[in-house]
């Protein structure tokens, strides 16, 4: 075991292309986050932010480049990598819990499966989770019982039971009505207060100017602006993040 | 009908012999099926094609080909077992190939998002096959299943014509043929034999349709 110095990135993306087919959908993308950071990624729809995020679980493969972990690359599929993608949490936009599955279990499963933690100790690890996002009432319901909302919150419970050290989030609440949209916002909110390291794909501006360090306004497969969110949004430099934010903020 | 009375216990031994070899070949076929549906959603790219292959050569070759392998291909190989065995296993094989594509499109019947979320939470392949996807999929899995169990009880006929010697069909032959017996009341008895496995089985059916239908 090599020690990883604390100056080590969370996330390293280094010139990283990606094509579906012909279309190039990530171009020669380099990014670093650095431990802790709170990174609010935005754009356009089609300009690739879901794949970045997808890229960095290997949930998508990358064409060239390279993508490393807290300093270890991604490994090929297998083992190695399934140890890796435990390590990195991942909320999606369609929350996807496992539908056969009660709340409490979808958030033991990987605790028990993966990390080989005992039933009883998973289980109220799972609890106190559930208590944090303020769903503890609803562990012994299915997942099609709950409100969006409510689901969101159960997603990103099974995330943190998992101990992960960064946090991935595709548009969290985009799928959710709009007075649940808050109470998935306020549990984001507070795990950056926490000095978790996240990414989080977001149209949300309220909460990228209040919890997040740094916003990446990405189009056509480009990072055309990496800026702070009050730089960002108030004096934006390129003309297509004007141009994109003239349209959200009219909605 | 005298001959099926006086002769009962040949037909019911036949029952006894055809119900055997379809409990056999029937749990190695949905094991064998169910490797080769987890080779064929595998990640890795030979798996996947060997995958493809197995179901490729077995579902298009008449089981009669694959018998007649098992029964004169395999032993000029040197290799030496009674038909029985034989004959099961082709049956089985044969099989496997419709058992496989009736579980793959239960597992492709799964959203794809619980396989990202398994796979996100690092679950690796195998488990989140068994403890995600195929939890799931079982619902649409059970009725083509169910009918692919019910064609391989009747295959197995075509296993006994090939001398596994004792089941259902081989009584039928022994009895018409070689001992002279009325054909009709024989062919009779021979296709109640079968009724009386694959009605069963088809309630059987039903009845676990129901149940995981409300499960959930
Ligand atoms: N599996 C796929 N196969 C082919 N093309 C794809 C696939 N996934 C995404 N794309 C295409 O790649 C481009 C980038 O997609 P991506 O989902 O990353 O965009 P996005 O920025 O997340 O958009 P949105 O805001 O709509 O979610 C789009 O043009 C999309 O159509
Ligand atoms: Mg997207």
């Amino acid at each position: 075991m090599t020690e990883v110095s604390t100056d080590t990135p969370m996330i390293r993306v280094s010139a990283v292309d990606k094509y579906f087919g012909s279309l190039h959908v990530l171009k020669d993308i380099n990014l670093e986050i650095p431990r802790g950071q709170v990174v609010v990624v935005l754009g356009p729809s089609g300009s690739g932010k879901s794949t970045l995020c997808r890229v960095l679980n290997r949930l998508e493969t990358i064409d060239s480049g390279a993508v490393a972990v807290d300093g270890v690359p991604l490994p090929e599929e297998g083992r190695a990598l399934a140890e890796l993608r435990a390590d990195v949490g991942m909320v999606f936009q369609q929350f996807n819990l496992f539908a056969h599955k009660s709340i409490i279990d979808n958030v033991t499963l990987g605790p028990i499966k993966v990390r080989k933690l005992g039933k009883d100790e998973a289980r109220e690890e799972g609890m106190r989770l559930l208590r944090r996002v303020g769903i503890a009432d609803q562990a012994e319901k299915y997942p099609a019982q709950l409100s969006g909302g409510q689901q969101q919150r159960a997603a990103i419970a099974r995330a943190l039971a998992m101990r992960p050290k960064v946090m991935l989030f595709d548009e969290p609440t985009s799928a959710l009505d709009p007075e649940m949209v808050n109470e998935v916002l306020e549990v984001m909110a507070g795990l950056a207060d926490e000095g978790m390291t996240m990414l989080v794909v977001s149209h949300e501006m309220g909460f990228a100017r209040r919890a997040a360090h740094r916003v990446l306004f990405m189009a056509d497969g480009e990072v055309v602006e990496d800026s702070s969110p009050e730089t960002f949004f108030d004096s934006p430099g390129s003309e297509r993040a004007k141009d994109f934010l003239g349209k959200i903020l009219t909605h | 009908m005298q001959v099926l009375i006086d002769n009962y216990h040949l037909y019911l031994r036949g029952l006894g012999t055809t119900l055997q070899i379809c409990l056999y070949a029937g749990l190695l076929t949905l094991v064998v099926g169910t490797f080769i549906a987890g080779c064929r959603v595998a990640p890795l790219t030979p798996l996947r094609a060997f995958g493809t292959a197995w179901v490729t050569v077995f579902r298009n070759c008449p089981l009669a080909v694959v018998l007649f392998f098992m029964a004169f291909g395999i032993p000029a190989l040197g290799i030496n077992a009674s038909y029985f065995v034989f004959g099961t296993i082709g049956l089985a094989l044969y099989t496997s190939a419709f058992v496989c594509e009736a579980i793959r499109s239960g597992i492709n019947a799964v959203s794809p998002g619980q396989a990202e979320a398994a796979r996100s939470v690092g679950l690796g392949f195998g488990q989140t096959l068994r403890l995600v996807i195929l939890p799931q999929a079982v619902r649409s899995i059970i009725p083509p299943l169910g009918s692919v169990m019910i064609a391989m009880i009747k295959n197995s006929a075509i296993a006994g014509a090939f001398g596994i010697g004792g089941d259902l069909y081989a009584v039928g032959i022994r009895q018409s043929s070689a001992q002279g017996e009325e054909i009709i009341p024989v062919l009779l008895g021979v296709a109640l034999g079968y009724l009386i496995i694959t009605i069963p089985a088809g309630l059987l059916l039903g009845y676990v349709e129901r149940k995981v239908a409300i499960a959930r």
